[in-house]
């Protein structure tokens, strides 16, 4: 364990927060699931089973500088960004208030320019080279910022993987490529997606640093992208990282992931979930009592209410707001 | 006043409006050392460093996407696409990402990027150097297409392109680089984009065009004029979204409209325009509305009688003007 | 041995020029076939282009620093083959396949365009008589707007409406187009002959035309007593015929005796130019010289300058070329004024066409012996009626009464005295 490692083992309160964040992440998840198994909201990606790498990965950025170019499971990056869970709920239900886009978008498509999250959409892999052109713009400002871009691994086989990646490596960008490895594109196992060992083989062909760490483990996850921050920023380009954990669920809500993996598989996934282990590091350590954990429990509980109850009550943008902001308004005068 | 080509004309306008705002930038393949391979560039990266006008890996849908993202952040890249055949690696990245950003977001994000590409025949070029491929995109709200007929509109609307605040594909002809020539103000004019323009007057029959077909519409119309036919022309200039008001007052004007265009016809802008005429002229038309096109076939070939054969000129819509004429 | 051409290459996918930086070769100079010949710079190369036949500089063409278009002819070069007959970039014009538009068909006659419609239900316009001039016999857009510009002359234009504003509308001035007309085809009946109209009867026809249908022709007549006339011509003309050899013609008389007045009224030596009239100073009068079924119009000029024995001797000089065929255009060139003589024909009283561009033509009808009273008192007169046409817009009836009574009173008091013959 080095310098760092050890800051971060020994700032209780910050990794008391960081669990605080992740079992948020996987309690509004949940709220979200069983909103739309009861009919409430129309469809759920999730991020249940990569809360532990989305949020030490987030933790290691400066938020205030940073840009966070996420994809659609990235719940904990968001949340750690500013993205509140009234803001969550008003999205997963599509009302006008959703800051992401103002229900225009489906669920988990974040954006939010206020606190620095880039605005994704569907087709995957398309904010890669976006991450490449923030970490341009920011370097020609001479901003003391990175770009931080996450994806699955299935995106590292569209075209825009590659291109994004040769172009920061080329102009020593300072961009951090996070992919967060569960080991399913849907339903396509990792063995039918590349051929290469790890994800991370693929840096040396771009000339960039490469690494894989254990996505389930908050420290390494912490640490490696804490380095490539530094990295980035004394100019020696972008690093590609790939954390390692499990799906906790199906692709989506429209998905039976089932009839493509086993219950035995899933079992062992949910003991290796990376949430519970890092709660029993935490009350080995004495750092999270049993008295603390059900009070965090209960206040988490009671914001997702509250935010659920607020979202369910709020409105739909009006129909004649359909055809705003195709193009700026200034230039509609 | 100074005569400028049409490719000088757009590299002054970069020029000006890096001069006038530091967030202005280039990016694309060649457009640095070499100053583009049309020379569209020429001469920047001595005035600006290579920081702002940057040679890029081959890599077309990094070239958008990265330009995308960079206006995103707050800056004004000009994109250059080597030719317009190439774009398709970016197709993902200006339909789904540029066109979309401002109203996935609910205006919170904005892309003021702009796309130059050369675009047309008649160059020896082959299927892949000589493709129109305005109608790709010409169904995409969000985004705008502009395609300059003349040295002085190129400056114009390059500059207001790259002051828009949303993404602009702008096509350059070029055949039409070194062919057009004129006097171009020195003056820091801007041009509006989405207002198409009376190019000349007339009244027995009216050419609805764009891009170098304007510059072929004149030669034939100036040929006509002397047996008494005077045509009134109509250059689009920005093809997407359209002028539409522009354009039902050239229809309604004459009520004989040839549309003219170098790329193939279905399907494509001047079909678009016939539908607008179509549903607002009809009781001010005095023949059907005519379209000249591109045969259909997929792009246009190397072969000289061939590609002449494909390619759209004076004496093609000459004919066709003759006959409208005298309907 | 054959001479090809070397053009200027297009060297780059947009260049459409280059400049002749250097010749590598001069004229003379034996070349292989893809040797350089000269040295170009464009926009976008500088570039050596290499000769594209071997054989010997012939003509170099372009000059040094000429900067010159793609496809312009460089150099001549002298092959050792046969000529190829290929030349590069030969921009074979299109073959425009003039379409025979058939002035006959009229199957378009009924399809109206909605334009046309919409027209014809605003104005209340009945489509069966307008005249279309589109394809097949189509009533264009333009054609009815050239109705509703027109002011109605015929029918159901409702009282009350528009009078006045049409014509305060009439007073602006307006370029004037004939109205033109298109008509059914004249059929020839079995056994009728067709005449085919040949060039001259066709430029007759066109000439007529353009005449009474551009000139608002006006029209009068005086009567002279000419028994002097006759009298002194009779006295004089066997010793004439006698020492000239051609006959003594009245017609030589009158035409003194016009131009005699046109040199006093010079208005009616004038000509109709659009915004302007144009006044002449030389008399050169046009006459009607007839030859078979062929009428010519040859001029004789400065008549005012000329003895009645000049005159006559002109006009039958100018007879004799119309018999044998040999006027030439100069012959019929410059006429300011026109003097027909209709008399030859046994013609009493007739109305001229002007000889476009004139303002007027005089006819001289037959000399004719009636009883005129004179002094309470029958006495038989040679009389004779001139006609006169006149181009309204020139000319009006009291400078042409008093042309009129001038000319007739020349021709009333010709004595040899006032009219000598040499």
């Amino acid at each position: 364990m080095d310098n760092e490692q050890n800051k971060l083992v020994e700032n209780h309160e910050l990794l008391l927060e960081m669990y605080r964040e992740m079992l948020r992440a996987r309690r509004i998840d949940e709220r979200m699931w069983i909103l739309n198994r009861s009919g409430q909201i129309p469809f759920v990606v999730s991020c249940q089973g990569q809360e532990v790498s989305q949020v030490a990965a987030a933790f290691a950025l400066d938020k205030d500088q940073d840009y966070a170019l996420p994809y659609y499971r990235d719940l904990g990056v968001v949340l750690h960004f500013g993205m509140t869970t009234k803001e969550l709920m008003l999205q997963a239900y599509g009302k006008a208030d959703d800051p992401n886009s103002g229900g225009r978008q489906m669920p988990n498509h974040f954006g939010q320019k206020k606190n620095r999250i880039v605005t994704g959409s569907s087709p995957v892999t398309t904010q890669v080279p976006h991450a490449a052109g923030f970490a341009l713009a920011s370097k020609m400002e001479k901003k003391q910022a990175v770009s931080f871009v996450t994806m699955g691994e299935g995106s590292t086989n569209q075209g825009d993987f590659h291109e994004g990646l040769n172009y920061a490596a080329v102009q020593k960008l300072p961009v951090i490529f996070m992919v967060e490895n569960n080991k399913y594109a849907i339903s396509v196992p990792l063995n039918k997606q590349i051929a290469c060992a790890k994800i991370s083989d693929r840096a040396l062909g771009y000339g960039m640093e490469g690494i894989t760490v254990d996505g389930d483990d908050p420290f390494a996850v912490y640490k490696a992208v804490d380095e490539a921050r530094k990295r980035a920023l004394h100019h020696e380009g972008p690093t590609l990282i790939e954390t390692v954990s499990n799906r906790l669920t199906g692709h989506s809500s429209d998905d039976n992931h089932l009839m493509y993996r086993t219950e035995e598989e899933l079992d062992e996934a949910k003991e290796k979930d990376g949430i519970i282990q890092f709660k029993e590091y935490l009350k080995e350590q004495q750092i999270l009592t049993d008295e603390k954990e059900t009070e965090m429990e209960a206040e988490i509980k009671q914001e997702i209410n509250e935010a659920t109850e607020y979202a369910e009550n709020a409105s739909y943008a009006d129909v004649t707001t359909l055809a705003h902001y195709v193009y700026s308004q200034e230039e509609a005068k | 006043m100074a005569v400028l080509t049409y490719i000088q004309a757009i590299t002054q306008a970069m020029k000006e409006e890096m001069q006038q705002n530091e967030k202005v930038f280039v990016l694309g393949e060649d457009v640095g050392v070499k100053g583009g391979v049309f020379k569209a560039t020429e001469g920047l990266i001595e005035e600006f460093g290579e920081e702002r006008v940057i040679d890029t890996p081959l890599a077309e849908s990094a070239i958008a996407g990265v330009g995308i993202g960079a206006a995103m952040y707050g800056m004004r890249p000009v994109a250059e696409m080597q030719f317009a055949d190439f774009i398709m690696p970016a197709v993902n990245q200006i339909i789904s990402e540029a066109a979309k950003i401002r109203y996935r977001s609910n205006n919170d994000w904005h892309c003021p990027i702009v796309i130059r590409a050369p675009y047309g025949g008649g160059v020896h070029g082959g299927l892949y150097h000589s493709q129109s491929v305005e109608a790709v995109f010409a169904n995409q709200p969000g985004l705008k297409i502009v395609m300059p007929s003349s040295p002085s509109d190129a400056k114009g609307l390059l500059k207001a392109a790259i002051r828009d605040e949303d993404p602009v594909l702008f096509f350059e002809h070029k055949r039409g680089y070194r062919l057009l020539k004129e006097d171009v103000s020195e003056a820091d004019d801007i041009l509006p984009i989405g207002q198409a323009a009376v190019k000349k007057e007339g009244s027995d029959v009216t050419i609805i065009t764009y891009g170098l077909c304007v510059h072929f519409a004149q030669q034939a119309a100036e040929k006509l004029e002397s047996e008494g036919v005077t045509t009134e022309i109509l250059d689009l200039r920005t093809v997407y979204p359209l002028d539409q008001e522009a354009i039902i007052a050239a229809a309604s004007k004459t009520g004989k409209v040839l549309l003219v265009t170098e790329d193939n016809k279905e399907g494509s802008i001047i079909s678009e325009v016939s539908a607008i005429i179509n549903e607002h002229c009809l009781f001010d038309l005095d023949a059907p509305v005519r379209r000249l096109a591109a045969p259909e076939v997929p792009a246009m070939p190397f072969a000289p009688n061939l590609e002449k054969e494909f390619m759209m000129n004076p004496e093609k819509i000459e004919r066709e003007l003759r006959d409208l004429a005298s309907f | 041995m054959a001479t090809e051409a070397i053009y200027m290459p297009q060297l780059g996918e947009s260049v459409t020029e280059g400049t002749i930086s250097q010749w590598l070769v001069k004229e003379g100079d034996y070349i292989e076939k893809y040797d350089p010949i000269a040295e170009v710079m464009t926009d976008k190369v500088n570039a050596e282009v290499p000769s594209t036949f071997s054989g010997y500089i012939k003509e170099i063409i372009s000059k040094e620093n000429d900067t010159v278009e793609v496809g312009t002819l460089i150099c001549y070069i002298d092959t050792n083959e046969e000529a190829s007959g290929a030349s590069p970039i030969v921009h074979d014009p299109q073959n425009q396949t003039t379409e025979e538009t058939n002035e006959q068909d009229q199957s378009m006659k009924h399809r109206y365009s909605p334009a046309v419609m919409r027209i014809a239900q605003e104005n209340n316009i009945d489509l069966s008589t307008v005249q279309g001039t589109g394809k097949h016999g189509r009533i264009t857009r333009k054609d009815m707007e050239h109705v509703v510009q027109q002011p109605k002359t015929n029918t159901d234009k409702a009282p009350n409406e528009t009078d006045a504003t049409d014509i305060s509308k009439e007073e602006a001035i307006e370029e004037y187009t004939p109205p033109t007309f298109k008509r059914r085809s004249i059929e020839a009946n079995p056994g009728d002959r067709e005449i085919p109209v040949t060039g001259l009867r066709r430029t007759i026809a066109q000439n007529m035309v353009r005449s009474t249908t551009e000139i608002p022709h006006a029209w009068m007549m005086i009567e002279v007593d000419v028994t002097n006339l006759v009298a002194y011509r009779n006295a004089e003309k066997d010793r004439f015929k006698e020492n000239e050899g051609y006959n003594l013609s009245y017609f030589a008389f009158f035409l003194n005796a016009v131009a005699k007045a046109l040199k006093k009224f010079p208005e009616l030596n004038s000509c109709w130019a659009g915004d302007k009239i144009i006044q002449r100073n030389d008399i050169n009068l046009s006459v009607a010289v007839a030859h078979g079924h062929e009428l010519y119009v040859p001029v004789i000029k400065n008549v005012d300058e000329k003895s009645i024995k000049g005159i006559a001797k002109e006009i039958h000089q100018l007879s004799q070329k119309a018999r044998t065929n040999t006027l030439t255009t100069e012959d019929m060139e410059g006429g300011t004024f026109t003097v027909n003589n209709t008399g030859s024909f046994g013609s009493v009283e007739s109305m001229g066409v002007i000889n476009y561009p004139q303002s007027a033509i005089l006819q001289v009808e037959s000399i004719v012996k009636r009883p005129v009273i004179i002094d309470d008192m029958f006495a038989a007169r040679d009389m004779v009626n001139l006609c006169l046409s006149l181009d309204h817009r020139v000319l009006d009836g009291v400078i042409c009464g008093d042309f009129m009574s001038h000319v007739k009173s020349i021709l009333e008091n010709i004595s040899s005295e006032t009219t000598p013959i040499y």
